[in-house]
């Protein structure tokens, strides 16, 4: 507390008079509470990171932040407005479109993409947003299915996802799932290709670390389909992970494979908490 | 699948076996000592040896260095050429967890892509120039 030099003994006695002073005390106590409250709140707050799990989004520079940020700037939203198209577009054969079930996406597809891969009882198998999108072309709209990353698909799976951005992803793994979310796991942790490497050797046991000048990330899913500045346009998840698995010279499987919605499912649970970020922009 | 076994070739023969004795592999892989000016470029090649990817080195042209791995400056120092022969042909020998790759190691791989199969990282000849570099970093 500050006392003035000049109030010498007499006046430092009445500072100590307590009583006098306790609502400036309880004042100051209360200003630096809020003070220290809203500190701890700008670090856990961060919707970037969920106790032990980061997004990519954290090892960003800030200029990629931004332009993530940014909807007039971010370029995965050419995928979002193609993709809007899309939804509203009628196929010839029955005049139906996505628009003609579900309506304003904005409301019947808020949530969808933090939900998916699931299991699909149906079918008995796990399915992902990309082979839903396409299940539904086929039973509702009579059309054909769209390839795996064409730009078609790419773009109503972006659109999709935007609807979610900012809810925690959060996949079911047990009961029927779980087989499927084990294989994932198993993928995770199998050493693969002629570097012999795990995805957990680099995602798990040296995330952070430097791989030449570059901060290896946790390799979380929680913002594909992405702006990757590698490829200089917009990927699946998929597309990703026949990237790393040639990066460590390992055979890719081919997009859509179940062992790559498997390792999908897992990976959604291992980032669970973590924010959609739908179209997200990565290194 | 094996590498074809035919003389001439681009391809890295098939392996030369080796011996492990107390944590070493003492005989070079081949009758040609090691080169430490090839050893060098060899670990700066990101298509070979590319350990810088993970290691630091006191090669200061390089402005990336990794830090998976542990440094390599005095490497040559602390090692025999025996060990460290080891630790590039097959480190998971004396770390069977070790993210390190085996430089020198054909079998036991898990859906390596065709074009690579069958054949190690390194050739033998590499290997032992890789073994001629390290050893100068005192």
């Amino acid at each position: 507390m500050y006392i003035p030099a000049q109030a010498g003994i007499q006046g430092f006695a009445q500072i100590l008079d307590i009583g006098q002073f306790l609502p400036l005390i309880l004042a100051i106590w209360v200003l630096l509470s809020f003070a220290e409250a809203r500190a701890l709140a700008a670090e856990e707050v961060s919707p970037y990171v969920v106790e032990d799990r980061r997004s990519g989004y954290t090892y960003l520079s800030p200029e990629n932040q931004q332009l993530q940020n940014d909807d007039f700037a971010n370029p995965g939203q050419l995928w979002v407005e193609k993709g809007k198209e899309l939804w509203q577009k009628p196929e010839s054969h029955n005049q139906v479109s996505c628009a003609s079930c579900h309506g304003n996406a904005a409301q019947s597809m808020r949530g969808v993409r933090a939900r998916y891969p699931r299991f699909d009882a149906r079918s008995k198998k796990l399915i992902n947003l990309e082979l839903q999108i396409n299940r539904c072309r086929e039973e509702r709209q009579r059309a054909a299915p769209y390839a795996y990353e064409s730009e078609s698909l790419l773009a109503l799976t972006t659109f999709l996802g935007v609807h979610s951005r900012g809810l925690p992803v959060s996949v079911l793994v047990d009961g029927p799932a779980r087989p499927f979310f084990e294989a994932g796991r198993e993928f995770f942790q199998r050493r693969r290709g002629q570097l012999d490497l795990a995805c957990a050797h680099c995602h798990e046991q040296y995330a952070g670390q430097r791989l030449r000048g570059d901060v290896i990330s946790q390799g979380q899913t929680n913002g594909f389909p992405i702006y990757r500045h590698t490829w200089q346009t917009l990927g699946s998840a998929h597309r990703m992970f026949a990237w790393c698995n040639t990066a460590v010279r390992a055979e890719p499987f081919p997009l859509g494979a179940d062992e790559y919605i498997n390792l999908e499912l897992y990976l959604a649970w291992r980032g669970r908490g973590l924010p959609v970020e739908t179209p997200a922009v990565r290194r | 699948m094996a590498a074809p076994e035919e003389s001439g070739s681009a391809a890295p023969a098939l392996p030369v076996s080796y011996d492990v004795v107390k944590g070493a592999i003492s005989a070079p892989l081949t009758n040609q000592p090691g080169d430490p000016d090839r050893g060098r470029s060899i670990v700066l090649d990101r298509e070979r040896g590319d350990c810088v990817v993970c290691h630091a080195m006191p090669l200061p042209d390089r402005q990336f260095h990794g830090t998976i791995g542990p440094p390599l400056d005095g490497v040559g120092g602390r090692y025999s050429a025996g060990a460290l022969r080891l630790r590039v042909v097959d480190p998971k020998i004396v770390n069977p967890s070790t993210i390190m790759p085996a430089y020198y190691k054909t079998e036991n791989l898990y859906r390596v892509l065709e074009r690579y199969d069958g054949k190690p990282i390194l050739t033998a000849q590499e290997i032992e120039d890789v073994v001629a570099y390290l050893l100068t970093l005192k």
